[in-house]
């Protein structure tokens, strides 16, 4: 499918040449979604903006998100860098606004901003300067399989705190239900569950401090506690088996597949386990259900906190005054509303989630509307390589190669050497 | 004289630049980003050593060194002798065998993680036939690293055994005549005459075998990725996981620098003890 694209690309930009003769501008628009369905749509807001704006083309290119991280720092920094980049804020963000590869949009932006969910654009901007837009947010939760829940007399909507979580998975177990699957080899899919924790336990505060070294840093009692507490759910043994071996879109296919009760999901998996379905149909509306990451007796942080991504548009050094009006197109009421209509994304523009046609992702839109501290991603919020640090101590966790305390050490000792 | 200078600026720079530019990049802490300026001096090489996977990629690559000399070699050497006469089907065979060379090396990691899948894989039917549950090999840090061995022996030992048919067929026939009027029979011939007339070659097969160790990567990524818990890297992996996966270009730099020490080492000292006749 992609290669398929890919030609098409390949072919689009051998017949550029002449669509260039007219038009003045060009903007070069990198992204990353792989999902031909979504990037259909992409393409018809392209063309829209086009109509609107004579003599402006929108050139999109594709990259694969894994190439894409590797190919960033090179490609920002050559003269064919393309105008607008995707991202998921945090920390490679600030490395890209130190390098100075990126334009400075505040001015360009103006009141808009305020438009947007307040706590996306401030994942964008950086020293009190706007260098992206948010067009979506996501929450990660448990997505859970009604049917197998009731086959194994547990209700989702009763799931609230972690013991409730750990007796689900007894009960699931007994009755010879898979309880979770999780895309292990792709490590990401298991420091949810770490990082979930810590935002249980330690709260926005318990973050802040390790970010300055306070309280031992990520070596901390927050942090060791929150390994203690995975491998509390690890050794119930709650995940399909072979789980390092799966990637995440095989763990989401096998839960489209309906072959386990649960997954410690993003929000938008709500889609992607359809797609990835060997049904290409996965689980019904009706089948799904959510509850958010269960509270910890005696956690710091707010039930109403959630973990999740922020993910936006970048405009890079040098590009036309073109590309920031083509993100303010993407992220303005109408093409918002268009794009929660079918239920692709949570959208940015406050008031354009009432459009969300499902009552799943309208649920996901509440919990982050109502959360006063939405974490981004720890490995995108830490950059690089602690980040990936984090995923790779968690995933050690999980196979039982690593101490709760030896890995909160790792981590730490990443944060020290830094990105 | 004359002809030295292109050589010479082509290994400049495309040999000694880089390397120098990577021995330069290894002394900061640097994402890729604008220049480096973050001098942290050797740490970059501690972190390394301090890595626990660094320690494991090493040691895997020793592994595959190990199985190779002690069971592909062995292995190409018996079937070489047998196919190097001639018979009907020796041919075929020995296409056959080579084979899997040809096949890229992707592809056959590609194949390998379908065959080694623990839900629908072939191992997993085979497993079925006898009742049994089959493990999912490349999803345990105890098996992933055989089950990548398994593929390396099943990929390379039909290039090593063409080496040997090839030195066998260019053998002096006369040597093993003379031999063979002199009374020496079967094991008597291939151990006193035939073996000691292919050191030359086996000399070249282990030269290959330690080189193939330290450039495999394209055979461990898409079977593992260097997982389950780095169980299955290599130096190379490890260096494009933990380098240029996590933009720590002074970091991948250090690594580099190591691999370039080994190799650089190695192919001296070996050149100068082992094939100094050739």
């Amino acid at each position: 499918m992609s290669i398929t694209r890919r030609v098409l690309f390949a072919a689009a930009a051998l017949a550029l040449p002449a669509h260039i003769a007219a038009a003045e501008t060009v903007v070069k628009w990198l992204h990353i979604e792989a999902n031909p369905v979504q990037v259909k749509i992409w393409e018809e807001v392209a063309h829209d903006f086009e109509a609107k704006n004579p003599g402006v083309k929108i050139e999109m290119s594709f990259l694969e998100n894994e190439a894409y991280k590797a190919k960033a720092p090179t490609l920002l920094q050559s003269k064919e860098r393309p105008h607008i980049i995707y991202s998921w804020a945090g920390g490679v963000l600030r490395s890209q606004v130190e390098a100075g590869v990126l334009e400075d949009i505040t001015a360009g932006v103006g009141d808009f901003k305020a438009h947007l969910s307040p706590a996306a654009v401030n994942a964008f901007t950086v020293n009190g300067r706007l260098y992206g837009l948010p067009y979506t947010v996501s929450q990660v939760g448990f997505m859970y399989n009604k049917e197998l829940f009731a086959k194994a007399g547990v209700d989702g909507s009763k799931i609230a705190a972690w013991d409730d979580l750990m007796d689900a998975v007894r009960k699931l177990k007994a009755a010879n239900v898979t309880p979770i699957v999780v895309g292990g080899a792709d490590k990401w899919p298991l420091h949810f569950y770490w990082t979930n924790l810590a935002v249980r336990i330690g709260g926005q505060g318990g973050f802040q401090a390790a970010l300055k070294g306070e309280n031992g840093g990520f070596e901390g009692p927050v942090f060791q506690r929150s390994g203690e507490m995975f491998k509390q759910l690890v050794d119930l043994q709650p995940f399909q088996t072979g789980f390092l071996g799966f990637k995440n879109p095989q763990a989401v296919g096998y839960f489209g597949d309906g072959k386990a009760a649960m997954i410690l999901a993003i929000s938008s998996f709500y889609h992607t386990q359809r797609a990835l379905a060997a049904d290409k149909v996965g689980l019904s509306d009706d089948k799904v259900g959510w509850f958010n990451f269960p509270t910890v007796p005696g956690g710091k942080g707010d039930p109403a906190d959630t973990l999740g991504g922020m993910n936006g548009w970048l405009v890079t050094k040098g590009a036309p005054k073109e590309a920031v009006a083509f993100i303010k197109f993407f992220t303005s009421e109408e093409v918002q509303k268009r794009l929660a209509a079918g239920n692709y994304i949570i959208p940015t523009y406050q008031g354009a989630e009432s459009g969300l046609g499902s009552a799943f992702m309208r649920n996901i839109a509440h919990n982050i509307a109502v959360s006063k501290y939405h974490q981004n991603f720890y490995d995108q919020d830490l950059g690089p390589n602690v980040g990936r640090v984090v995923n790779d101590v968690t995933a050690e966790i999980a196979g039982g190669t690593m101490t709760p305390k030896a890995a909160a050490k790792a981590i730490q000792d990443a944060y020290v050497q830094g990105n | 004289m004359l002809f030295l200078p292109p050589a010479v600026l082509l290994f400049t720079l495309f040999v000694v630049m880089p390397a120098g530019e990577a021995g330069w990049y290894s002394a900061f802490n640097w994402n890729g980003f604008g220049r480096p300026t973050r001098w942290i001096g050797l740490d970059n090489y501690r972190y390394v050593f301090e890595n626990r996977a660094f320690g494991i990629a090493l040691w895997n690559n020793v592994l595959v060194i190990a199985v190779s000399l002690v069971v592909q070699l062995p292995l190409a050497l018996t079937l070489a002798v047998i196919l190097a006469e001639r018979f009907r089907g020796a041919v075929a065979l020995r296409l056959v065998f080579f084979l899997p060379y040809i096949l890229a090396e992707i592809a056959t990691g590609m194949i390998f993680s379908f065959v080694y899948d623990g839900n629908y894989g072939l191992l997993t039917a085979i497993w079925g036939w006898f009742g049994a549950e089959a493990p999912h090999l490349l999803a345990s840090p105890a098996t992933a690293m055989p089950a990548i061995l398994v593929v390396i022996v099943w990929k390379y030992f039909g290039f090593h055994m063409m080496l040997f048919i090839a030195a066998l067929q260019g053998m002096d026939r006369g040597v093993i005549e003379a031999a063979r009027i002199d009374g020496a029979t079967g094991w008597q011939l291939q151990r006193h005459v035939v073996l000691p007339l292919l050191y030359p070659t086996i000399r070249l097969s282990i030269f290959f075998v330690v080189v193939g160790s330290l450039q495999l990567f394209d055979l461990v990524m898409p079977l593992t990725r260097g997982g389950p818990a780095d169980a299955s890297h290599t130096i190379v992996s490890f260096l494009y996981t933990f380098g240029v996966m996590r933009m720590r270009v002074g970091f991948g730099s250090a690594v580099g620098v190591i691999l370039f020490v080994i190799c650089a080492t190695f192919a001296f000292t070996y050149k100068r003890w082992f094939m100094r006749d050739e």
